[in-house]
């Protein structure tokens, strides 16, 4: 028998084959080179560029833009991995629309700001289809570097840490590298396996050995790390995911979005991968959005976001927000989960209308019934694993020993999105190579 | 509505938007299209004298340069004159001018520099009953072997003995084509004024190359991996040429000389340009060569629409209005003192205008907390270079001071007119 999106439970192949390729394709098609001349030309070269100070790698925009104007594509891939080495998963996850192209001039002007994603995007792809690296190490130094987590924080420490003359050994707990570029970001961002290729890219620079299924705590302990290396960065994420705290969390068909998504991303044919005809996101955050537009995208009939406040109180941003209505997803605001019910398995989830008050929510006593054969809890990551000798503050890590760094999602500091993890891994191999070396630079 | 009909040197056409000589010119099939799209007149592409046609390269004649997005602004080319035998052109021009009487026709003509050339060409003509000629001494290329073209165009004394020579043995109305490729325009002009021209069209193409390809290292265009200069048109051009027709416009010497302007013209803007410096009509050719021939149904409409909005009845109202205004900079008034003033309402915090007066100017702008910027007065030196860069329309302007007034830069009270000749810097005026 065919399935369809009316299928009742959760079932694999609700629509054909085909329209689940189309539907999980660049989601933004690449710019072809006389798009991106045109592009590039809108740019107004300016100065102390309000772009540049809104990225959290602090890209020169405008110099890559002008490189790209003037047909040399590859010299603004140089320019944007000098500063971002992942800035090719960048240009396709980043949201731009809250970074770099909110405050573009012409944004403000016109409402139509210069496209610095998708032109960052033709530069890196067009370096990458070259096949150019344009980064060489300096003399070894004979100082080894730990590096726990082969995320983008990792990976961006790693990279610059190499390039520094330093040995790198990358530890990651999963099976392959990337970390979230690989487990957690939407599929239609980053299609063609980009993800993996990008890490094969970074990992050109030589002196960095990547071991996977080795976790920290589990398999390693920062003490034996310290033992061995001369220094020790950890961007270990959030390994951890918020509980809904409603009755009836446990009964089957409700999961975690995040694993939801990773799922989705290792699997090889979607039209094998189960979804729910009636599918229930509880959160406001990308990841929400992330796992509610790609059950619709395979087949699910009807898929709602549930978030407990109001909709400018979304951590997903305006884009993200419309992209999800444009495919069918619903968002109900200023709701909160109940209970689960059914038997045994999810059949109907129970919210509550809260009001955002300046006493915190409060219920408004009013509650009403969602039919859900599939949950995904979006309510927030958090850090798990951490480190003895580590201080926390507002659930991220704080304080570290002697010779241990951090960075990204697992530390404060900015937003987690990973641009800033990258700006924070290089920052941290920055500040690791002048503890070793004792010199700047 | 606006009358554009225009009588040039005699010739009448129903506006002053002529095709000027060139390869949209070169048949009579081209040539009917140019006049069922509206076009007042065309200017036949050049005829050489009677024998073996010249021909042509074989691989690009055109080179361009272009905007971002491929708009086409600067055109070149090293096509000659007609490749065509002369009897089929002379046919050609006889069946269209009999089938379009009210449009103009003119013959553009290149011969060897000998008075029995000239003769033997104008004699032929005669039959086809065309309006005119128009000399080609510009043509960058000409047959310099030959003594034709700019080999002609760039000797005064050549050009006013051909032009006597045609106006001697011809009744036809004369225009004398100058090339721009000379230092001083007006000696052309009045070299051909001697000789009797009845008008002057200008400018003919620049002396260019177009770009060199960085893989070939062959100049643009190519034949066969060697480059020769070619002749420069296109929007790029416009300024060049509304100088030389000003030049000419102003000179006493060749003052009321007409002058059908040529060089750049896209739009009707750029027509009322040149006609407000002194052209009586205008030439386009790459304009029609980039977007075809129903370019002229913009050019029509959009010139009687400013004449009407200015209350201009007839073409001859526009013509020439603004050459009183054409100066030397020693009689430009060093009293008018303005300064820029940016509007921060418009203002879209791009910072070019800091970017550029900080860096290549005079530090007349501050930036302020919030990227606010502000023309410091005591600075500008009102050089308009802010202006030229902002990239929105009226956001910075200049303000004039007014008389009195005490510009915070110099000290100095806005007085009366006073230029240069009586400045107490000016040598010459402390040698008295």
């Amino acid at each position: 028998m065919t399935n369809s999106p009316l299928t009742p439970g959760i079932a694999p192949a609700r629509l054909p084959a085909d329209r689940i390729v189309g539907n999980f394709a660049d989601h933004e098609p690449p710019l072809d080179q006389h798009e991106a001349h045109v592009a590039a030309d809108r740019c107004y070269f300016c100065h102390d560029a309000p772009c540049v100070t809104a990225c959290p790698t602090s890209i020169d925009i405008p110099l890559f833009i002008r490189q790209i104007a003037t047909g040399t594509a590859e010299s603004a891939a140089t320019t944007i991995w000098t500063q971002n080495i992942l800035g090719g998963m960048c240009a396709r996850v980043c949201p731009t629309e809250t970074l770099c192209e909110e405050v573009c001039v012409r944004e403000v002007a016109e409402g139509k700001p210069v496209e610095i994603g998708r032109l960052q995007r033709f530069a890196t792809d067009t370096a990458m289809a070259r096949g150019l690296h344009p980064f060489a190490r300096a003399a070894a130094t004979g100082r080894t570097v730990a590096v726990v987590g082969a995320g983008p924080a990792g990976l961006a420490c790693a990279h610059r840490l190499a390039l520094h003359g330093h040995e790198v050994m990358v530890y990651e707990r999963r099976a392959k590298a990337g970390g979230l570029n690989e487990y957690g970001i939407a599929s239609y961002k980053s299609t063609g396996n980009f993800a993996q290729r990008e890490v094969e890219w970074l990992l050109q620079i030589g002196g960095i050995t990547v071991q996977t299924g080795v976790e920290l705590g589990r398999d390693i302990k920062l003490e034996g790390l310290l033992a061995m290396h001369d220094a020790v960065f950890l961007g270990i994420g959030l390994g951890g995911v918020n509980a809904l705290r409603a009755a009836g969390e446990d009964k089957a068909g409700v999961a975690n979005a995040v694993d939801f998504i990773a799922e989705l991303r290792q699997t090889d044919d979607l039209t094998t991968l189960p979804v729910g005809r009636d599918v229930v996101v509880i959160g406001g955050g990308m990841t929400a959005v992330d796992a509610a537009v790609q059950s619709k995208l395979l087949g699910a009939e009807n898929v709602t976001i549930v978030y407990r406040r109001g909709q400018d109180r979304m951590s997903a941003s305006g884009y993200e927000q419309e992209h999800a209505t444009s495919v069918g997803v619903r968002i109900i605001c200023n709701a909160a989960p109940v209970a689960v019910h059914g038997n045994g398995a999810v059949r109907e989830v129970e919210f509550g209308y809260v009001a955002d008050t300046a006493d915190g929510l409060q219920p408004t006593g009013e509650t009403f019934r969602l039919k859900a054969d599939q949950v995904f809890k979006a309510i927030g990551q958090t850090l798990s694993g951490v480190p003895a000798g580590a201080a926390l503050e507002g659930g991220k890590i704080a304080g570290l020993p002697a010779r241990v760094w951090a960075g990204g999602d697992c530390t404060g500091g900015g937003e987690d999105l990973t641009v800033t993890a990258v700006a924070q891994g290089r920052d941290a191999a920055e500040a690791i190579h002048v503890s070793l070396m004792g010199v700047a630079g | 509505m606006a009358n554009l009909t225009t009588d040039f040197i005699g010739i009448k056409s129903p506006n002053p938007f002529w095709l000027a000589s060139a390869p949209p010119t070169d048949k009579e099939y081209n040539v009917r299209r140019a006049f069922e799209a509206g076009w007042g007149g065309v200017v036949w592409k050049t005829l050489g004298s009677e024998g073996p046609p010249v021909v042509n390269v074989n691989g690009p004649r055109y080179g361009a340069i272009w905007g971002a997005d491929r708009r086409l602004l600067g055109l070149n080319n090293i096509e000659l004159i007609t490749d065509r035998p002369l009897e089929v052109n002379l046919r050609e021009i006889k069946s269209v001018k009999r089938d379009w009487k009210d449009r103009a026709l003119i013959i553009s003509l290149m011969v060897p520099c000998d008075e029995e050339s000239w003769k033997d060409i104008l004699h032929r003509i005669e039959d086809t009953e065309a309006d005119g000629v128009e000399l080609n001494f510009g043509c960058p290329h000409g047959m310099a072997e030959r003594g034709m073209g700019s080999a002609v165009g760039q000797v005064p004394e050549y050009i006013e003995m051909v032009t006597r020579w045609v106006k001697q043995h011809s009744r036809m109305p004369c225009i004398v084509k100058l090339t721009p490729n000379i230092s001083d325009i007006r000696k052309p002009a009045e070299a051909a004024k001697r000789g009797g021209a009845d008008a002057v069209s200008l400018i003919n193409t620049i002396n260019s190359i177009t770009s060199v390809n960085l893989d070939s290292f062959s100049p643009e265009p190519m034949i066969d991996g060697k480059g020769t200069h070619g002749g420069y048109c296109g929007p790029a051009v416009k300024p060049i040429a509304l100088n030389m027709v000003a030049e000419i416009a102003r000179s006493p010497e060749t003052h009321g000389l007409p002058i059908s302007g040529i060089g750049g013209v896209t739009t009707w803007r750029d027509a009322a340009e040149f006609m407000a410096l002194g052209a009586g009509n205008v030439q386009v050719c790459t304009a029609a060569m980039t977007y075809g021939f129903k370019i002229v149904q913009e050019m029509i409409s959009g010139l009687s629409q400013y004449m009407d909005d200015k209350g201009m009845t007839s073409t001859a109202d526009l013509v020439g209005r603004a050459v009183p205004n054409v100066t030397d900079w020693q009689f430009l008034n060093l009293n008018y003192v303005t300064k820029a003033q940016i509007d921060q309402d418009l203002c879209i915090k791009c910072g070019r205008c800091y970017a550029a007066c900080e860096d290549t100017s005079h530090q007349a702008i501050a930036m302020l907390p919030g990227r606010v910027f502000e023309v410091k007065d005591e600075d500008c030196v009102a050089c308009n270079l802010c202006v030229n860069v902002c990239p929105v329309e009226n956001c910075i302007t200049m303000t004039e001071m007014p008389k009195g007034a005490v510009d915070p830069r110099t000290g100095d009270t806005v007085g009366d007119y006073a230029n240069w000749t009586t400045h107490p810097n000016n040598p010459s005026v402390a040698a008295e």
